[in-house]
């Protein structure tokens, strides 16, 4: 186990130091510090000052990659790639390029905490959700009930996220006029501004997570554990819930753990139409604005959120399942 | 003679095209691969979601052949001088539909009416009044369109219904005629195909091909007169953003597949074949590149692409040419973005291949290395590049739309459905709604996935033996209630 850990950590790194120097040739090369602050500086006539002062003042005052002025090993940490990556790594953000410059660390936090609450009732429902569902079908197979709705199924999963939203905004919002259109509440009036959010994300997806889980029930349902099971004399909705659940459940943790980076990075599309100020919203702000030092420090953060959820997901295995062991 | 631009798209989808003549015609030769297509067409649903796609597929096409038009010469010059061209660059489909080009109300008007949208003060017999306007086209043939109105529409809708199905019912004798041979008489074929007694399910085709037909014969019918879909805030007709955005999310779903695959089946392949640090690297690779989620990846690289192309204006001529090298460049990136899930699996696949008995016998007959991989292993992997490929499709067409929302989609000057859906966003939330340009774009792109989706679930039935189980079928009941 501790072999196990250590040696997950070692690999980690090594994809972090990858996904680091990946980003940075990408922003870098296309985009230098120069344009950057001819972007940030706005305005059509830029003098060299107010570039190297914009520079100078966010650390963008040095050579990319190799620094020839210094000695020895100084030629190679006295460069921004350097510097930066080693503040990444210690997940130090640092502030943002915009005029007025946030510290994304502190913003990061607060947001965060925002995003959890929208995502982690919505991961939970959708395991529950898509799982019952899934199963009911699957009860219920070689009959009508099961093919309308994997038909169904196939209609949800045919409608983008968009739509949904749309619509819900609509309906529940201007018609009813049940919930607030948008905005954000801390405390528990939270509630009635992520009910929405929550439920049409779990429509969303849906019909996706449903369809899947049901093939993974079908694929367990012809293994021979089922058929002793059913020998045994036992009934049906036991033989399901039971056994066949029990054992689908390390390709439903592997499916739904692939969601699980997003549960802290929050969803881009929902945060924003729903004006929840989570890191989602924080993203597109970002885009929208062309803050390229948020949007670096956001694809490092998501690149070690996955590489958590991963351990994590081994880990449930070890749970769910007695015969894995990591070594 | 008009000027042929040949922008990055079209000149992808021509190759495209020819690549998938090459195939029907290798699939034609070969007698498992054939078996798998007959397949994919004996499935009812798989059929009728392909005549779906194929007329998109069509749509696509002549929104893909572009030129830009000669302009008369001035007046007085020597016809020595060289001639120009005109700045617009259209497509078959513009010169097709000129005249919906040239139907553009003031704003908003709602489907098929007669009447603006927005009250407006205008000049009538006289003085002036205070009240929704008459439209510029729309319904502008009629004399009393407060009467004639409803007559004119259902007239107009029933004939080109009528029309439609005169069509397929000429199909249908067709289809009937050509199975005559097959099945005794055309007579015979016919009361076959009724009954659902064919070989491949044409029922089912037909009754597609009906719909459609009396659906597109009733919009051609009416549009040269209405709106069908209505008008969006600067009058234009929405119907024609809908056709022109169907060859945006085609051009999404096909070209960025298509770039995806040179680096996952060739990595894919040597990581499998060689194991070892090739291996290694090979994984490390796409676990980094896995790492980071999707979408931050894609607006990082789409940012980088913008300040790419502001910073080289002399790469296109016209902004039709800056906007397709835009959505190029956005295929290119979701391409080596999203190479790693089809990597893996062809690397799995791979590292089971290279152990069966023919790949030995190969080694020891000394093959080189190179030349097993690619007459050995490649064409073995290759229903796993098939299947992902088809179901790929329609989930970039999801995804444009969220790009697209997110602001790192395709460029605002091209309809796309996520650019309609944007400005749909806003049109809800007036009072009252303006709810046609939402419906329009959700009405295509429903049809559009949907077929998509049961096109390739058709395809992955077909191609993959194992999920051919999970298909839902209702059981005839074997005992009935003793």
């Amino acid at each position: 186990m501790l072999n196990y850990l250590v040696r997950r950590l070692g690999y980690a790194l090594l994809i972090l130091v990858g996904v680091n120097l990946f980003t940075f040739v990408l922003f870098f090369t296309v985009n230098t510090p120069d344009d950057m602050a001819r972007l940030n500086i706005g305005g059509k006539r830029v003098t060299q000052e107010q570039i190297d002062k914009w520079k100078s003042e966010r650390g963008y005052d040095k050579p990319l990659y190799w620094n020839a002025k210094h000695q020895g090993s100084e030629k190679l940490t006295e460069t921004i790639v350097w510097e930066r990556s080693v503040s990444l790594l210690a997940l130090d953000f640092g502030r943002s390029d915009a005029k007025n410059s946030v510290d994304i660390g502190h913003e990061i936090k607060t947001r965060m905490g925002v995003s959890l609450q929208l995502a982690v009732p919505l991961f939970l429902l959708q395991i529950v959700a898509s799982t019952s569902f899934a199963l009911v079908l699957v009860f219920f197979r070689h009959t009508r009930i099961d093919f309308w709705g994997v038909v169904l199924c196939v209609v949800m999963l045919s409608i983008s996220s968009l739509f949904y939203i749309i619509v819900g905004q609509f309906l529940f919002s201007r018609v009813f006029k049940l919930v607030p259109i948008s905005g954000y509440a801390g405390g528990l009036d939270a509630v009635k501004f992520l009910v929405l959010p929550v439920l049409l994300a779990l429509l969303a997806r849906l019909g996706t997570e449903a369809r899947l889980y049901r093939a993974m029930f079908l694929e367990e349902i012809g293994r021979d554990y089922v058929r002793t099971a059913r020998a045994k004399g036992l009934a049906e909705h036991i033989v399901l819930g039971r056994h066949v659940l029990k054992n689908a459940l390390i390709p439903i943790i592997t499916s739904a753990g692939s969601y699980l980076p997003y549960v802290f990075l929050g969803s881009l599309v929902f945060e924003s139409f729903f004006g929840v100020p989570g890191l989602g919203a924080f993203v597109i702000e970002a885009i929208t604005g062309q803050d390229f030092a948020i949007v670096r420090s956001m694809v490092f953060l998501g690149a070690v959120l996955y590489i958590a959820s991963n351990v994590l997901i081994d880990l449930a295995y070890t749970w769910v399942d007695p015969r894995v062991r990591l070594h | 003679m008009p000027k042929l631009v040949l922008l990055w798209t079209d000149a992808v989808l021509y190759v495209l095209l020819i690549a998938l003549c090459i195939y029907v015609w290798r699939v034609r030769t070969k007698p498992n691969l054939r078996a798998n297509w007959r397949r994919v067409l004996r499935d009812p649903a798989g059929l009728c979601a392909g005549i779906v796609l194929l007329l998109f597929a069509l749509l696509t096409f002549a929104e893909s052949v572009h030129f830009r038009r000669t302009l008369p010469p001035a007046p007085g010059a020597s016809p020595a001088v060289a001639t120009f061209y005109a700045t617009r660059t259209e497509s078959l489909l513009d010169v097709m539909l000129q005249r919906q080009h040239e139907m553009r109300e003031s704003s908003y008007s709602a489907p098929l009416a007669y009447l603006g949208f927005t009250k407006e003060s205008f000049e009538r017999d006289g003085q002036t009044v205070r009240g929704y306007p008459r439209l510029a086209f729309g319904g502008a043939h009629l004399a009393d369109p407060a009467r004639q109105w409803a007559g004119d529409v259902l007239a107009r809708a029933a004939a080109g219904c009528a029309f439609g199905l005169l069509v397929a019912c000429i199909v249908s004798l067709a289809a009937a005629a050509a199975l005559g041979r097959q099945h005794g008489s055309a007579m015979q074929a016919l009361r076959d195909i009724a009954t659902d007694r064919t070989d491949y399910p044409l029922r089912a085709a037909l009754v597609t091909v009906g719909v459609l037909c009396m659906l597109g014969g009733a919009v051609i019918a009416l549009m040269d007169h209405y709106h069908v879909f209505g008008t969006d805030r600067t009058g234009n007709d929405v119907l024609l953003q809908a056709l022109k955005s169907v060859r945006t999310a085609f051009v999404i779903g096909t070209i960025a597949t298509i770039a995806t695959l040179p680096f996952a089946v060739v990595l894919g392949v040597l990581a499998g074949y060689f194991k070892g640090w090739v291996d290694e690297v090979i994984q490390y690779l796409y676990t980094t590149l896995t790492s980071v989620p999707n979408v931050l990846l894609i607006a990082a690289c789409v940012l980088m692409v913008q300040v790419f192309l502001d910073k080289h204006p002399e790469m296109f001529e016209t902004g039709v040419e800056r906007s397709d090298l835009k959505i190029f460049l956005l295929c290119v990136i979701l391409g080596l973005t999203g190479w790693a899930t089809l990597c893996r699996l062809v690397r799995g696949e791979t590292l089971k291949l290279r152990e069966l008995e023919y790949v030995q016998a190969a080694t020891a007959f000394g093959v080189s290395d190179a030349r097993i991989m690619a007459r050995h292993i490649v064409p073995n992997v290759m229903h796993l590049v098939l299947i992902t490929t088809v179901l790929n499709f329609s989930d970039l067409i999801l995804y444009e739309a969220v790009l697209t929302y997110v602001g790192v989609g395709v460029d605002p000057s091209m309809s796309s459905f996520g650019g309609m859906i944007n400005l749909a966003r806003n049109e809800m939330s007036r009072d009252p709604v303006v709810w046609w340009s939402f419906a329009a774009a959700f009405g295509f792109m429903v049809t559009l996935v949907l077929a998509a989706n049961l096109y390739a679930d058709a395809v992955r039935d077909a191609f993959d033996p194992r999920s051919r189980s999970f298909r839902p079928r209702v059981l005839p009941k074997l005992i009935e209630k003793a």
